[in-house]
């Protein structure tokens, strides 16, 4: 039988025998990023469309999930550097060529952008709130009066940050799980479908719980269809990449990929959304739980995969 | 100028004097390495054949690393050698993911660390540590724009392969078959 046996000396911490410099802050912080990109997607996008009253929770409520998100994410991130105190050259450099800089310039602006929002909205959630200042209190209605502007700015500001947590991955050839420009529009619909979610689980009017169940079940199969994608994608390329398709098919993520993500994420919830459209009585958290646990998972195992896939030489 | 590495595996016998050498001139903390060795057993018992590689930082000309990082702290310096400036690093470990040889890892002080050719010492006109301290003669270091170069020479005169060029880094480090 032909064999070939590599040996190496290199035994760096976190990189070999395998890689696995990130742990769970990364996805972690992808999928709150996803989440509150999804959030404010649809208040943005029913702001544009005047459809405020009719979305009262996807437009004022649901968006005060964004900056917690964004906030514990963001903390999640800077747990991660290893050389914190640099943290703020980050934002001395705009770097074209790399995700990273664009996420974290894209951070900069979302964020105070999703409190600014709720800022606008607060009196929905305490209908006494004060700002005591005036200052603000002209600031915000300055806003409120260039609301499409501010709805316009934050549709694509969002929809980058929902792609953009993609991106990061897929921008790395040297791990060939991640390199395909399929998780981009993945991870977008992946948070998309948490927002929608997020949204059904908050809101108390029948109406909106329904447009939301809908939307959450087309962006399902989205997924789904994304997801045949990057198999067929991965199966039709080279070596390394059919070997990290392999991973899923067979290998060591076979069985949580399939079950947390495919089935127990995207599957299961689709039913259940479905069978609720057709008036069967089920509790709402159940399918807005699973949505939730999937798209974390999704983050989990790509990122934990994907540094299990590599080039062999 | 382009900075180029050229190892001939012919010659190679893996006993770690460049990995030594290495620790010892950069201070390479206790564990880490930026240059290791490689040996590869190919082929059907009994006949086998064995390849020995002194790898490193493959100073690419289309660094992923280069590209990836997101504060500039990874950059191409003199003749193409990529460094790290780890004042500017942040440790964000995105060009550790993007490196397809695993080249880099995160120095126990927080910033990313690697072979750096060694820069100090080529600019004083001697070789890089691991190079010169060779037992076998085997490495060659220097300007591949220049054509009486060791290292063009002796790329003129043999075969040779780059590692995993499929990945479309452009490695400048060049082993001779």
């Amino acid at each position: 039988m032909r064999e070939e046996i590599i040996v190496s000396g290199r035994n760096n911490p976190l990189i070999d025998p395998q890689l696995h410099i990130w742990h769970w802050e990364i996805p972690l912080y992808l999928f709150l990023g996803g989440l509150a990109a999804g959030v404010l997607f649809f208040a943005a996008l029913y702001t544009i469309r005047n459809r405020e009253n009719d979305y009262r929770t996807a437009v004022k409520i649901a968006p005060f999930v964004a900056p917690v998100a964004l906030v514990i994410g963001l903390l999640a991130l800077f747990l991660d550097l290893h050389h914190k105190l640099y943290f703020w050259r980050l934002y001395t450099t705009i770097r074209l060529d790399s995700p990273m800089s664009w996420g974290a310039w894209t951070l900069m602006l979302v964020t105070p952008l999703s409190m600014l929002w709720c800022a606008l909205h607060i009196k929905e959630l305490f209908p006494k709130w004060d700002w005591k200042f005036d200052i603000i209190k002209d600031v915000l209605a300055f806003f409120e009066k260039n609301k499409k502007v501010l709805a316009w700015i934050m549709l694509i500001s969002s929809a980058i940050l929902g792609i953009y947590t993609g991106i990061l991955f897929s921008a790395f050839n040297a791990r060939p799980l991640w390199n395909t420009s399929i998780l981009g529009p993945l991870f977008l619909a992946s948070g998309l479908s948490a927002g929608s979610a997020i949204t059904i689980w908050l809101s108390k009017d029948h109406a909106e719980k329904k447009r939301f169940a809908q939307l959450d079940l087309m962006i399902i199969g989205v997924e789904l269809f994304l997801i045949i994608h990057m198999f067929m994608g991965f199966l039709a390329s080279t070596q390394v990449q059919i070997e990290a398709a392999n991973l899923f098919l067979g290998g060591a993520y076979t069985a949580p990929f399939w079950i947390f993500v495919v089935i127990l994420g995207m599957i299961v919830p689709a039913i259940l959304e479905i069978l609720e459209l057709r008036k069967f009585k089920i509790p709402v958290v159940i399918p807005v739980v699973l949505v939730l646990f999937g798209s974390l998972m999704l983050r989990f195992i790509i990122a934990y995969a994907g540094q299990a896939s590599r080039w062999l030489y | 100028m382009r900075y180029a590495m050229a190892i001939d595996t012919k010659k190679c016998v893996g006993c770690s004097d460049c990995v030594v050498a290495c620790q010892t001139e950069n201070d390479v903390p206790i564990g880490y390495c930026r240059d290791w060795v490689v040996e590869v057993m190919d082929g059907t018992y009994p006949q086998l054949e064995m390849e020995i590689r002194s790898e490193r930082c493959n100073h690419c000309k289309n660094s992923p690393c280069v590209r990836c990082c997101p504060t500039g702290a990874s950059h191409y310096n003199e003749g193409g050698i990529v460094l790290v400036e780890k004042d500017k690093c942040i440790g964000c470990s995105a060009c550790i993911t993007s490196c397809p040889y695993d080249a880099r890892f995160v120095h126990p002080e927080g910033y990313v660390d690697k072979c750096t050719f060694c820069l100090h010492r080529v600019k004083k006109g001697m070789k890089p540590a691991c190079v010169s301290v060779c037992p076998t003669k085997c490495m060659y270091f220097g300007d591949l724009d220049d054509p009486r170069s060791e290292v063009s020479m002796i790329l003129k005169k043999r075969k040779w392969k780059t590692l995993i060029p499929e990945a479309g880094t452009k490695p400048q480090l060049y082993f001779l078959i």
